[in-house]
């Protein structure tokens, strides 16, 4: 194949994201989320905002993992100073955790709606606002008609939105969203083997990406951002682990005993 | 034609104290000022009044008529603060409404008392309203505002002056009906002139050389011969407007109409005052006698009714017509200044200062309730339930920062759920946690963090945190509560980390 026609079909392909409704919000031109090979999965190679996302967490322990890794996102999002909204019922999000993420939580207006039904609705109208960085509803389940809604409304807005299902309750079916992530916790590592628990690490999972392709990755959240990690660090030997953990925190009780 | 009623209030701050305070009734009260390093009193009830005790004693010296005295701090303008309010109360009997320091006020009555039925309805209908809330009053009506006030102070005969009838009822009062300084009243008095009509037939030149132009001017004023006027109190209209219908309401669109119609009339008004609505108030009356209430509030003031009839729009469905709807009246119930922003301005720059956000919070408060929404910022504790507060607006900013130096858990329980630990050794981590059903080994953890409990707001023990990680590289927050013991120890998981 030559270049020319290489060139011609690059130009192809992005009119066909264009006429699927995948447009690049023009703010985000050159936004890199520092995700690394994830972001080489979406199309055009960039993350997908103005678009609704979707995170499937199964156990408390992944919400979390969710909870960080969005604060994460979030912190790029709202580089620019816009606030974003979250919306939940029974929130668990502890908002002083988003500083470590780089997110100031000063700037997110939480939405603690009583009744379940009432998420979706905030959320729409929330994505049709501009000017918002990103809306977060924690919500169960969503069909493909609801999560459409959802899309339209932020194409119009380029708003972008998270849907957050925790346990979800019937079985993953189809819908509108750009992307299903899953994020659950990995063992932490700690540089030259200190005993403690290191920065959070994930297994991020992409299940499904709309024109785009799927994967299983490694990041670990730095204090400079996102960091992928090639090679994650297996168990290790669990009782030398913890052998190295007494003596330490023997050395430190010992220390505070003759202080 | 002029006529003006004057009321006098003899006792007006000992009778409000007493209506507010019923416990003082027959008891000697007085309120006192300090004067030149004296405690002198300014006003005094009338049981006082009868023991002797007047304004401008020395409270020492009434204390040596009425040992047990109460005596009240007299506040700075609070009479004049108290007349203004009986003032506007008056505004009901005549368009115009003015106080007269430091005792009464007066009202220009004419072309009012016959609706009351004349002119002694009227007087006695206002004076029976004031009497019974309580104050003691004397009032006069007249043709000029001298005479009346005068009447109503000094007057012994009829309180009402017939039309240019001024001149023979002022002829028995003594010289200090006529409004006049202290030094020229004490002169009169001198003189032996203790009554009007002993000098009101002296030639004007001969008095004005002996007590100067201001006695010459109270002289004309009392008689009608100079001019005298009021500056009458003006009271602010609320923000209200009503829409009566030729036909009783009973759809939506129409009731949407009456909205907009209503938003349009009202915010054109607020506008041209630089006001927004921070609540608003719609009112339907309804044929069958019933009021349907329907309130909105918002997040920044604003009078835009496209913004505001989307609020009101919300609320339609709880509006039930039932008959039909005769009268809307929609009252902004709280109004602020509103803050004209350019906008290109704010789209530029996005975050809580934006519009489209308040705007947006505005409908969701409508929707789901204000209580819904909130918005944190740090507080000075360490307790972890306690770090932090919901922000009172949106605008609210605090120094406090968040705090960074020991990582906080994304997710953080409502409660610290217990769980079952093995911790062998005193300050160690645990080596083992099992929490709903499940054994979870720890493979790193970090710890631990001491958090004190605040002792002077809740009694209870200290904590001590675990970062607990466990072999399937799940994190925890884990506590125990108190000091290590192996039996009693109590421990608790408090949340996740991400």
């Amino acid at each position: 194949m030559t270049a020319e026609k290489q060139e011609i079909l690059a130009k192809l392909r992005t009119q066909l994201l264009e006429v699927q409704g995948f447009r690049p919000s023009p703010s985000a031109t050159a936004q890199c989320f520092g995700l690394g090979e994830i972001e080489s999965c979406f199309p055009n190679s960039t993350f997908p905002t103005g678009t609704i996302h979707e995170f499937i967490a199964e156990h408390p322990e992944d919400a979390a993992a969710t909870d960080g890794f969005i604060s994460g996102l979030l912190h790029k999002l709202m580089e620019n100073g816009a606030s974003t909204l979250w919306i939940s019922r029974n929130r668990k999000l502890f908002p002083p955790s988003m500083e470590r993420f780089g997110t100031d939580a000063q700037q997110v207006v939480f939405i603690d709606v009583p009744y379940e039904k009432q998420i979706l609705w905030t959320m729409e109208e929330a994505l049709k606002t501009e000017g918002l960085a990103c809306v977060i509803a924690e919500i169960p389940d969503i069909d493909f008609a609801q999560s459409r809604r959802l899309q339209l409304a932020t194409e119009k807005s380029h708003v972008t939105g998270f849907v957050f299902r925790k346990a979800p309750k019937r079985a993953l079916s189809a819908t509108a969203c750009t992307v299903r992530w899953k994020i659950s916790p990995e063992p932490t590592e700690m540089q030259d083997n200190i005993p403690g628990v290191g920065s959070p690490r994930w297994e991020v999972t992409l299940i499904k990406v709309r024109n785009g392709h799927t994967g299983t990755f490694h990041i670990e959240w730095s204090e400079n951002g996102f960091t992928q990690i090639q090679s994650p660090a297996l168990a290790q030997a669990p009782e030398k682990e913890s052998e190295k953990q007494h003596t330490y925190h023997r050395i430190l009780a010992e220390e505070r005993g003759t202080a | 034609m002029k006529r003006y009623l004057s009321i006098w209030f003899p006792n007006l701050l000992c009778d409000y104290l007493a209506f507010k305070k019923p416990e003082l009734k027959g008891t000697v009260y007085v309120f006192t000022r300090s004067e030149r390093g004296r405690i002198m009193i300014s006003a005094a009830s009338r049981e006082a009044e009868n023991q002797g005790i007047f304004a401008n004693m020395v409270l020492a010296d009434a204390k040596a008529v009425v040992p047990d005295i109460l005596a009240f701090d007299d506040q700075e303008g609070f009479a004049k603060k108290l007349l203004t309010r009986i003032a506007k109360w008056g505004i009901r009997f005549s368009p115009f409404v003015a106080i007269q320091e430091p005792d009464g006020i007066i009202l220009d009555s004419y072309g009012c008392s016959h609706l009351w039925g004349g002119e002694e309805g009227y007087l006695k209908h206002i004076l029976d309203k004031l009497t019974e809330s309580g104050y003691g009053c004397r009032g006069s009506i007249s043709d000029t505002i001298g005479t009346s006030w005068a009447i109503a102070r000094f007057g012994k005969k009829a309180p009402i002056i017939a039309p240019a009838q001024q001149y023979n009822a002022i002829l028995n009062l003594p010289p200090v009906a006529l409004r006049v300084e202290e030094a020229t009243y004490q002169k009169l008095h001198k003189l032996g002139l203790d009554k009007i009509g002993k000098f009101i037939q002296m030639p004007r030149s001969v008095l004005r050389r002996r007590f100067g132009n201001d006695f010459i001017l109270r002289l004309g004023q009392i008689l009608g011969t100079e001019e005298e006027t009021i500056t009458p109190v003006i009271v602010v209209a609320p923000y209200e407007e009503r829409l009566p219908c030729l036909e009783p309401i009973r759809t939506k669109p129409a009731i949407e109409i009456a909205i907009e119609k209503l938003l349009e009339s009202l915010c054109a008004r607020l506008a041209t005052e630089g006001l927004g609505i921070r609540s608003a108030e719609l009112r339907g009356y309804r044929l069958d006698g019933q009021m349907t209430q329907t309130r909105i509030g918002t997040n920044r003031s604003t009078h835009e009714v496209k913004h505001l009839f989307k609020l009101f729009e919300l609320k339609i469905a709880l509006i039930e017509p039932a008959l039909g709807i005769e009268l809307f009246i929609l009252t902004a119930t709280k109004t602020e200044p509103v803050y004209l922003h350019q906008e290109k301005l704010w789209s530029a720059k996005p975050g809580l200062a934006d519009d489209n956000l308040a705007k947006l919070l505005d409908r969701l408060a409508g929707k789901i309730g204000p209580q819904a929404i909130k918005r944190y910022i740090p507080q000075a504790n360490h307790w972890p339930e306690r770090c932090l507060r919901p922000a009172l607006s949106l605008e609210e900013k605090t120094e406090i920062k968040w705090q960074k130096a020991n990582p906080r858990p994304s997710e953080l329980l409502n409660r610290p759920v217990p769980v079952q630990v093995t911790a062998p050794i005193p300050d160690y981590p645990p080596m083992n946690f099992r929490y709903r059903e499940e054994l979870h080994i720890v493979r790193k953890a970090d710890g631990p963090e001491r958090i004190e409990r605040e002792w002077w707001m809740e009694p209870g023990e200290h904590r001590d945190y675990y970062i607990l990680e466990d072999d399937r590289g799940r994190r925890y927050w884990v506590f125990r509560s108190g000091h290590y013991d192996e039996e009693k120890s109590a421990w608790f998981l408090h949340g996740f980390f991400a």
